[in-house]
């Protein structure tokens, strides 16, 4: 608005850390089984902090650095506005009202659990969680046809971890050393034979 | 007083510390989100303490799915079960500070190598991994109903309403519970 002749939609920054933490305590608090897509809305439709191009690319980095994707999205952006400060502002905004929320209905759930009503709701939800996430996976499966490695390897990496991990029971910890290791070596190898631009095959 | 700071559990200091140092090891293998973390979670807190029985965990990361916020606030859930607010400072803390402390610095460096061919090596080797440790963590989830023919139908039901409609994952969650609650699963 104030800068009438920068473009269609021009981009604005936030004004403090004190807006950093309102804008992702809302974003939060609509998140209901996950915050990126609320996250998309706000951050880029709605606030304007940045477009479709640079959400992504704080997304893929997100993805590649370990740690919950959103919350690293939000010391990234928090970071690039107000250094430590925005960053843990914006951090702070997403987790502690949702944190107070989820510890009080805890307490609530293990006062009652005694009740076989409320036992067995928590075990409904259980099952529905373990489907929730089984759709991630499945939805998140389309991007492997995209995979240098092929799908072939890519099914394999990914049943042996489900064995290992899943079935077995192996520390984590061994298994992504270990497997993980082995599929980079792999993808190396794949991204070193295949032309640069990769994943553009049918 | 004491259950609310230190859990039901009868927990004591070098508990906490290990935990939290197991939750930071987690944290640094997080790649895919802190949910792919979980069956080393149970593998950890179930198998090997016995902190908490299967049902217990499971219920943890139910309730954190359905109230809102980021995800990984289910570590804060299984924390408070396990310690009460202590558990709560080991999970989140564990969870949280390595994770975040390699996010700050990393990003720059990750920024500008986002098209070196490691990098790429990295995200497309992990990738299959990622969608493994998820599938074990649904498996996990479901240690305490695999036997019961309701929670396979319930299973495929969400998958139907996540994969085939626009709904919000809060109404299978809701189906779940009254489905629970009526005693389906018992």
């Amino acid at each position: 608005m104030s800068e009438p002749g920068a473009g269609a939609e021009p981009l604005r920054a936030p004004a403090s850390p004190g807006e950093l933490f309102r804008v992702f305590n809302a974003l939060a608090l609509q998140g209901f089984g996950g915050v990126l897509a609320v996250a998309q809305r706000e951050l880029v439709e709605r606030q304007r902090w940045m477009d479709k191009a640079q959400f992504l690319e704080v997304l893929s980095i997100g993805q590649l650095l370990p740690g919950p994707n959103i919350v690293n999205m939000a010391l990234m952006i928090g970071d690039r506005h107000f250094g430590w400060r925005g960053a843990a502002a914006a951090t702070a905004g997403l987790l502690a009202l949702p944190l107070l929320i989820v510890l009080a209905l805890a307490a609530l759930a293990n006062q009652m659990a005694a009740l076989p009503m409320v036992a067995g709701a928590l075990r409904g939800m259980g099952v529905v969680a373990a489907g929730l996430v089984i759709a991630t996976a499945l939805k998140l499966a389309g991007t492997l046809k995209n995979n240098p490695m092929g799908m072939k390897w890519c099914l394999a990496y990914g049943a042996l971890t489900l064995l290992a991990v899943g079935v077995q029971r192996w520390p984590m910890v061994w298994v992504v050393l270990g497997l993980g290791g082995a599929a980079v070596a792999t993808a190396w190898r794949a991204l070193g034979t295949a032309p640069a631009t990769g994943g553009d095959r049918p | 007083m004491n259950t609310l700071l230190w859990g039901p559990g009868g927990l004591v200091a070098a508990d906490f510390l290990q935990m939290f140092l197991h939750f930071a090891l987690l944290s640094l293998l997080a790649i895919g989100g802190a949910i792919t973390t979980a069956p080393d979670m149970q593998r950890f807190i179930v198998g090997h303490k016995g902190w908490l029985t299967d049902a217990q965990f499971t219920a943890s990361i139910a309730l954190a799915q359905a109230a809102p916020g980021p995800n990984v606030l289910f570590v804060a859930v299984i924390g408070w079960n396990v310690g009460g607010l202590a558990g709560v400072a080991a999970t989140l803390a564990g969870s949280l500070l390595p994770s975040t402390t390699l996010a700050l610095t990393a990003t720059r460096w990750g920024a500008r190598h986002k098209e070196s061919r490691a990098i790429r090596a990295f995200t497309a080797g992990m990738a299959p991994l990622t969608l493994g440790l998820l599938l074990s963590t649904g498996w996990v989830l479901l240690e305490p109903t695999r036997t019961h023919w309701a929670s396979a139908a319930l299973v495929a039901v969400t998958l139907v309403i996540l994969l085939r409609t626009r709904l919000s994952p809060l109404w299978p969650v809701a189906l779940g519970a009254l489905v629970g609650a009526l005693g389906g699963l018992g």
